[in-house]
């Protein structure tokens, strides 16, 4: 398990995007801020989403607020993904794991 | 051959369009990571089309990524993504020689390698300099890899010293070049985009010409503008009742064991067979003969 | 003077009291007529002999702008009236003040075609205790004249009026077009009370109001907002979604076998409808074929077709734009009609009855091609019942046009969350991934695929929308009723439930 370096984000607040923000925090936990245009429809299945996309790279020690507008799984997840490569500046990307 | 009437752009920082592209059924939807994408957004929009290729809504479409210059920062971290994410073809911007293409090609079979795929990922080479267009023979025919070479509007005129206009005879010698130089290694020439969304007419006259050149296709900008390319590029309803009687015609012929027919006076031979099924092709991807628009 | 003695025999007849063979006694100073023009719209309250408990009526030919209904409550509520059934043909986004009127007990029951906005919120969390009842604009004609709606006081707006209650929407500064909803008001109301900003000379013929209709007139400053009262410009939509499904609707129409020399049409409002409209009109050039008549909400499109000779007449019941509004006014093949003669299941001449194609849009359809137009994919009352399943059930062919997906919203659904139009009425489903038919349209399905369109079953969209955005969980109810969704005919078809 490893933490992020700093604070990051990416996305937009377009529709059928999502704006994702990450920070480290003290705490060993995954803490999830949602905001969604579907929250009682998918808001679970993010969270979810959310949580799995952190695990599968080993992170932990992550603070992640999502505004969400609509956004399919796979851009949630590209978002996420491209906001914690930020944070870690990641030049070495682990391809398989994303 | 495949049908490429249609390559529509997508830029890749445009989530709402990478999302729908695919609803508008262009013969070749093609991500782009390239000009229409901010310096800083380089790497959201490379891992935003690295999850669009992988998924589904893209399983049954040709998919072409137009990557950065491999000269840039960007050009191999685009390339590492986009082949493991299972790209159909790397369309190289401004394509000037054809050591381009060669490094370009070494560096896509080593990601091929390392990954273990047995995909071959095709080649589209952008022609966008007068340099590029007077390599165009010498381009069209370096690599087994290329599937078509594309004309590059905005960035060759630039270099020619002049600007677009309505008639295109600024792109009159870029145009005739690269056609020729296509036809000649039996690739897909593809025209430039038509930037000015509005103009309808000027889009229908401009595709018409490109069609009677002999273009395969054309970049799109606007999914509005795919019907529209997809109805010029329909056969007649003549050409397509012909096709049908010279695909009967030498069916019969076979049957009964003849060797050579002849329809209206005119020899039934194998080019013209060719041309005709060509034609029912085209008809059926126009919405013609129970094929869908 | 008449001997009693003489229709003795004919007993419920009674003898003039008048002595012909005397100076007539009767007055000619015109002064000292009864006059309808009351001072104010308290005075015309007052007159109409409203009570508590009593239904009133308003139309929603203004649409967005319209200036009426709100006036009308606020006094209402000042005079200290309550328990009234308010009876408008539909609500708009402007009428959110009624939450107050309904908070305060002056309204505590509901007849509508739509609701939207805070007041669809509201209500959708259980604002009332007695259910709205949601009907079409078809099904409110018929609870007006089976009795159910009885209409006590209709308020009428209308754009202008002479002094005997002659009037008519299609001119003024307020200019709405068609009254066709005010119409059947003014036929069926006890009482009927004209509001107007503009008084014309008597008499003011042609009239859709007609003096024998009217009780009482009030003259305000405004009936409504020239700005709001057409719903945007008619202008071609941009949108590459909705031209593909407008492209695509057109083909199915093309292709139906219904698209011949007189076939007759109605669209509605919105981008895919509007081009679809536009696409027909080129395919009609192309091919040289006319339509008898368009139908329904009118707009500019549609207009336009009239003039080149490409529609015959357009029946309007409502002008969706100020084009349409005008036309009516110049044009003597633009009729208007009465909600009754548009749409009402047991009027005696409907025009939806000599209709061929509908082409109608949706919140959500289900697999079993049920159409909802009310409720939002929360579960929120945001939409309005309309003609839509008036014209789907008697149109020829029924066109359901909507996107697959709305961002991550499916359009398609297993179940719809509220049942407005019965799948049964509904012939083809367009979406931009795929056109579904009815399993019973077999002949046309096989039209379709010949014409080479992509025909899939609906069961095939429900299954990509849901690969798409996920399954979605579903929308947490209450036992609570807050509506009740009203067939055309009067029946329950589906009841819409409290958010939990």
């Amino acid at each position: 398990m490893s933490k992020i370096k700093k604070r990051a984000h990416a996305g937009t607040l377009e529709s059928s995007d999502a704006f994702i923000e990450i920070e480290p925090i003290e705490e060993d936990k995954i803490k999830i801020e949602l905001q969604s245009s579907v929250e009682e429809m998918y808001g679970d299945d993010i969270r979810e989403l959310i949580k799995k996309v952190i695990n599968e790279l080993d992170i932990s020690h992550i603070s992640v607020k999502v505004q969400d507008k609509g956004a399919l799984d796979y851009v949630i997840k590209a978002r996420l993904q491209a906001a914690i490569l930020r944070a870690n500046d990641d030049e070495k990307i682990k391809w398989d794991k994303l | 051959m495949k049908l490429r009437r249609s390559m529509l752009f997508v830029p890749g920082s445009n989530t709402s369009m990478v999302c729908n592209a695919f609803v508008y059924r262009p013969d070749t939807v093609m991500f782009d990571l390239e000009d229409s994408v901010a310096i800083e957004e380089k790497d959201s929009a490379r891992l935003m089309v690295y999850h669009a290729l992988q998924h589904f809504t893209y399983d049954d479409m040709e998919t072409a990524v137009r990557v950065n210059p491999l000269h840039s920062i960007y050009g191999l971290l685009d390339l590492e993504a986009v082949i493991r994410a299972g790209v159909d073809i790397i369309r190289l911007p401004k394509t000037d020689t054809v050591e381009d293409v060669l490094q370009m090609q070494e560096v896509i079979e080593k990601i091929e390698f390392k990954i273990g795929t047995d995909k071959k990922t095709k080649l589209l080479a952008a022609i966008e300099s007068a340099q590029g267009v007077v390599n165009a023979v010498s381009i069209a025919s370096c690599s087994d890899r290329l599937m078509g070479i594309a004309l590059g509007a905005e960035d060759f005129v630039r270099d020619l010293h002049t600007q677009r206009t309505k008639a295109g005879s600024e792109l009159m010698a870029a145009r005739a070049q690269i056609l020729l130089a296509a036809r000649a290694a039996k690739i897909h020439a593809f025209d430039s985009v038509f930037s000015d969304v509005r103009d309808k007419e000027g889009f229908i006259r401009e595709a018409k010409y490109i069609k009677d050149l002999g273009f395969d296709g054309k970049s799109l900008i606007n999914p509005n503008q795919i019907s529209v390319l997809h109805k010029i590029f329909a056969p007649s309803k003549n050409d397509v009742e012909w096709a049908l009687d010279v695909i009967e015609a030498s069916t019969n012929a076979k049957e009964k064991g003849l060797g050579v027919v002849s329809i209206d006076g005119k020899m039934v031979d194998a080019p013209v067979i060719a041309r005709a099924q060509w034609t029912l092709e085209l008809a059926k991807a126009s919405g013609m003969l129970g094929g869908d628009e | 003077m008449i001997d009693s003695k003489e229709i003795k025999n004919i007993t419920k007849l009674t003898p003039n009291k008048a002595d012909f063979f005397k100076a007539s006694s009767k007055n000619h100073s015109g002064k000292e007529r009864f006059s309808k023009i009351c001072e104010s719209i308290e005075e015309s309250i007052k007159r109409s002999g409203l009570k508590d408990g009593m239904t009133i009526s308003f139309h929603h030919a203004f649409r967005g702008g319209d200036k009426v209904l709100n006036v009308v409550m606020d006094i209402i509520a000042k005079m200290g009236f309550k328990d009234l059934t308010l009876a408008s043909s539909s609500l708009a986004s402007v009428h959110d003040p009624l939450i107050e009127h309904i908070k305060n007990g002056v309204v505590t029951q509901i007849y509508t075609s739509g609701l939207r906005s805070k007041l669809g919120e509201a209500i959708s969390k259980g604002l009332m205790e007695k259910p709205v009842q949601v009907h079409s604009h078809g099904g409110r004609v018929h609870l007006v004249k089976s009795g159910e709606l009885n209409i006590d006081v209709a308020f009428i707006g209308v754009p202008v009026i002479d002094r005997f209650g002659n009037a008519t929407g299609y001119k003024g500064r307020s200019k709405c077009g068609s009254l066709g909803y005010a119409m059947t008001d003014a036929r069926y109301a006890k009482y009927v009370v004209a509001i107007s900003e503009s008084l014309e000379e008597y008499p003011s013929f042609p009239a859709s109001i007609t003096q024998d209709q009217v009780d009482s007139i009030v003259l305000v400053d405004e009936v409504g907002d020239p700005s709001q009262i057409g719903e945007g410009a008619t202008r071609m939509t941009t949108n590459p979604k909705e031209l593909l499904l407008a492209r695509r609707a057109a083909r199915v129409i093309v292709n139906s076998g219904l698209f011949k020399n007189g076939y007759s049409l109605q669209t509605g409002t919105g981008g895919a409808s509007l081009a679809t409209t536009i696409f027909l009109s080129e395919k009609m050039e192309e091919e040289n074929i006319t339509a008898s008549f368009g139908l329904g909400g009118i707009t500019g499109t549609m207009v336009y077709m009239l003039k080149r000779g490409q529609i015959k007449t357009l029946l309007d019941v409502q002008s969706f734009d100020e084009f349409a509004a005008k036309s009516l006014g110049e044009n003597l093949n633009h009729i208007e009609i009465s909600a009754n003669q548009y749409a009402n299941p047991s009027s005696k001449g409907a025009a939806i009855k000599q209709l061929d194609v509908v082409v109608l849009s949706a919140l959500e359809i289900d697999i079993n091609f049920n159409v909802n137009v009310l409720t939002g994919s929360k579960g929120i009352l945001r939409g309005a019942s309309g003609g839509h399943c008036d014209t789907a059930a008697e149109a020829k062919l029924s066109i359901i046009v909507a996107p697959l997906t709305r961002g991550r919203i499916p359009t398609i659904v297993n179940r719809v969350n509220t049942i407005i139009t019965p799948g049964n009425t509904v012939d083809v489903v367009v979406t931009d991934q795929g056109v579904a038919v009815n399993p019973k349209n077999i002949e046309l399905k096989q039209r379709l695929k010949k014409a080479g369109i992509t025909v899939v079953e609906i069961e095939d969209l429900y299954k990509k929308a849901i690969k798409i955005c996920g399954k979605p969980k579903p929308i947490n109810y209450s036992d609570k009723v807050v509506a009740t969704i009203r067939y055309r005919d009067g029946s329950v078809l589906d009841v819409v439930k409290a958010l939990a």
